[in-house]
């Protein structure tokens, strides 16, 4: 369902990025070279390409994470276009709270601060009503078969799959209208793989622009839209 | 939100004899923006809060603040007076060693109740209750508002100090290290309050630290100072995740993951 | 030996008053500028005096400027005329200038006092002259003297309510009852030396002159006449006086200051008022112990 009348939501144009590493003695590391790539409202790219090629790379450019050599990174932000090489950190984050959401492959967790509370953050951040927030984070981590018991615990004792899951949940709490997944299926259960493949595709039909890296075949499949072929801009080492 | 900053910084810069402490730096603050300042010892990152902070005059440069009037006015050519009220209502300053900001013979309460009495208030039992309520607010046991902080541990002191800052509601915290001194598990608790306190009241804040966790957990933006220079700043995730400056690379690639 | 002992002490080589004129004049100084401040801490050259400090040097010396040969003298320390510290004050006085001292609160032109307010109230034409160990009334909480003295140029007396509200917070109630904190003329938070808090209000707006000297500390301080004196304290729990269930046993008073005197070691005690000269007068004035006179009906 890629629309042409949906606008662009992301888009990134001559992006290179290289890492200069002043340990060894100032080696340039190219990762990618000349990226154009655009994406728009409703359509969910999964990222393709052998591992090491640059996908979590180019996710990290778009999230504002890594700094690009050259080029541009247009992001649609209330209705209009910010490039993000070119922001400010300030706006870097107002970006992020509301229009940019970013499921990394491991939870980043602040020590003692409840599974509940984790995942009802992004909204209590955008302003929504704890109470409210609080509602949001249930749904969504009964959904994800998270245990009620475990709510009220920091996730950092969790598995690798329930932290999973509790990540999976905070990326959804809030209807983001860009959504970055880096292997957001990765240690999952069939069921609850199933459960993820239904909220992209929920937030896709809501109109959010995906991009996602998926190394189960299945899912992607599930997902995608599209796929955007790294091999092609990966720069010569 | 306010777009005029809170903080302006130009050109500050402040020699003890050869030594250059501060040089040339220069950065903006907004509302609820907290900054971290990174760097080893001797790096400068302790002079330059203190000159922030008017603790002591720079040789040159400007720090403009916003007043809660919306004026925004040069902290250096403010009236003693007028800096001193500014200390004490709209600004905190946390101390590494909380027995530089604590009173340590006077009770716990009465350190927290301090900065009402010295902006006028003058009703005991509403004194009281705000210092029981911020107490609680920083998880100290109310039980002990009368006991003196010298018989506190020392998380337990480092709390009571940040209690003591926040009652008169500050816009902007200077934190010298705050979580310098304290067992890792202790520090935790710290970070972690700070967060949610940073987040809840909408605190501009400047944090001193040389641990880049800290760094990562507190603060939205980063600066990076050596030798009295910023070789780096830019936002917290993106200067720890993808360091530009050599320097910058070795702070980053010498500790254990932050 | 029937030369009177000043003229003695004169032909010993001793100025008048003790001090040489040039120091006098340099307290006189020091006072005027106090005057002109009230509650404001002045520093002073100190002198050695012929006694140690602690025994009110700081009183003696700014009485000693003071005082001319047709004064009245009257010397009190906790309210009596007969303590030692009373005593050979009076006495230094006397060998020093050969005015004539009193014990009597009316006929003084000068009065000079340790921790009591005369419970007679005084005229404008007197002076009152305080002993004061220790002037600061913030040093309790700041050491430091360069601090303290930048707390009251900028009138921040915040830390003084920090005394203030840990004694409620110890005793439920502002239990400081000596060197009670004051206010003078809405400016300076000022110690009103080791006097009751009993005695704080008949310093507000007071007909006499209050004068204070530290020795020790080399400070002085004045209330003018009608000035304000206003005792720090809560909304919630206001600033009140000692009160008793006694009255004083031996003139009946109800309104004086009560000292409690151990009477035997079988825990006898009882209550006298603190200034002996009112307690006497009113005894020659015909008021009677209250015991004695219901025993006599």
């Amino acid at each position: 369902m890629t629309d042409p009348t949906f606008p662009t939501m992301i888009d990134l144009a001559g992006v290179s990025k290289a890492f200069t590493l002043h340990a060894q003695g100032g080696v340039r590391l190219p990762v990618l070279d000349r990226v154009d790539f655009a994406v728009r409202a409703g359509e969910c790219v999964a990222l393709v390409g052998p591992s090491g090629a640059g996908k979590s790379t180019l996710m990290r450019l778009v999230y504002g994470n890594y700094r690009c050599t050259t080029g541009s990174i247009g992001i649609r932000h209330d209705d209009e276009v910010i490039d993000l090489a070119a922001a400010s950190p300030r706006t870097i984050l107002a970006i992020r709270r509301r229009t940019l959401g970013y499921v990394s492959q491991f939870l980043r967790v602040v020590p003692r601060v409840p599974t509940l509370e984790v995942v009802a953050e992004p909204l209590r951040m955008l302003g929504v009503d704890k109470a409210e927030a609080v509602d949001r984070a249930r749904i969504l981590l009964a959904r994800l078969r998270v245990p009620e018991r475990m709510w009220s615990l920091p996730p950092a004792t969790f598995s690798g799959g329930e932290q999973q899951r509790v990540n999976v949940a905070r990326g959804f709490a809030a209807d983001y209208p860009i959504l970055l997944l880096d292997e957001p299926t990765a240690s999952l259960d069939a069921a609850n793989r199933d459960t993820v493949v239904a909220l992209i595709n929920e937030a896709r039909e809501r109109g959010a622009a995906i991009v996602g890296i998926f190394h189960d075949a299945a899912v992607r499949e599930a997902v995608a839209t599209r796929t955007f072929d790294i091999e092609g801009v990966r720069a010569a080492a | 939100m306010n777009d005029t900053p809170l903080l302006q910084v130009e050109g500050l810069s402040k020699r003890f004899g050869r030594i250059a402490a501060c040089d040339d730096i220069g950065f903006d603050l907004h509302d609820g923006e907290v900054l971290g300042i990174v760097g080893e010892s001797g790096s400068g990152k302790t002079t330059l809060l203190r000159c922030l902070s008017a603790l002591i005059a720079p040789d040159r440069g400007t720090v403009r603040y916003r007043m809660r009037d919306g004026s925004r006015r040069d902290v250096f050519a403010l009236s003693e007076p007028e800096r001193r009220l500014l200390m004490r209502t709209d600004w905190g300053f946390v101390h590494q060693n909380p027995r530089d900001g604590l009173r340590a013979h006077v009770s716990a309460g009465a350190n927290v109740a301090e900065r009402l009495m010295a902006v006028g208030a003058r009703h005991y039992g509403e004194i009281r209750e705000r210092a029981t309520d911020w107490l609680a607010r920083v998880e100290v046991d109310t039980a002990r508002i009368d006991d003196a902080p010298r018989t506190f541990s020392g998380g337990m002191q480092q709390r009571v100090q940040i209690a003591r800052n926040l009652v008169t509601h500050p816009r902007l915290v200077f934190m010298d290290e705050p979580t310098g001194g304290l067992d890792v598990s202790v520090q935790a608790r710290l970070l972690d309050l700070l967060r949610g306190l940073t987040a809840d009241l909408g605190l501009s804040a400047v944090i001193v630290t040389h641990d880049l966790a800290v760094a990562r957990l507190l603060s939205h933006r980063l600066m990076v100072m050596r030798g009295g220079q910023v070789v780096e700043a830019g936002l917290t995730d993106q200067v720890l995740d993808d360091p530009q400056h050599p320097y910058t690379q070795l702070l980053v690639n010498s500790v254990l993951q932050p | 030996m029937t030369m009177p002992l000043h003229t003695e002490a004169r032909a010993a080589g001793y100025n008048f008053a003790f001090l040489d004129e040039q120091t006098k004049r340099a307290l006189r100084r020091a006072l005027l500028k106090a005057v002109a401040i009230p509650g404001y801490q002045v520093p002073f050259a100190s002198r050695e005096m012929p006694m140690p400090f602690g025994w009110g040097t700081g009183g003696i010396q700014v009485t000693a400027s003071l005082i001319g040969p047709d004064d009245v003298l009257k010397v009190i320390d906790q309210g009596s005329d007969d303590t030692t510290n009373a005593v050979s004050i009076r006495k230094f006085f006397r060998r020093m200038t050969g005015v004539r001292t009193t014990e009597r609160t009316e006929e003084a032109t000068i009065v000079q006092t340790r921790h009591r307010v005369p419970e007679r109230a005084l005229s404008d034409d007197q002076i009152l002259v305080y002993q004061v160990p220790i002037p600061e009334p913030l040093r309790y909480l700041e050491p430091r003297e360069t601090e303290t003295r930048k707390l009251h140029a900028l009138s921040e007396y915040g830390l003084m309510h920090v005394k203030l509200y840990e004694d409620i917070a110890r005793h439920g109630h502002i239990a400081t009852t000596y060197a009670y904190p004051v206010m003078v003329g809405d400016r300076y938070v000022m110690d009103p030396s080791p006097i009751p808090k009993f005695d704080n209000p008949k310093m507000h707006r007071m007909r006499s002159l209050q004068l204070f000297g530290a020795g020790r500390e080399q400070r002085v301080y004045a209330v003018p006449p009608f000035t304000s004196v206003r005792s720090l304290d809560f909304e919630d729990h206001p600033f009140a006086v000692q009160t008793w269930d006694q009255t004083c046993a031996l003139c009946g008073a109800g309104d004086s200051f009560l000292d409690e005197i151990v009477t035997d070691d079988r825990g006898g005690r009882m209550f006298v008022c603190s200034d002996s000269d009112y307690c006497s007068r009113r005894r020659g004035d015909g008021e009677t112990d209250p015991a004695r006179g219901a025993a006599a009906e």
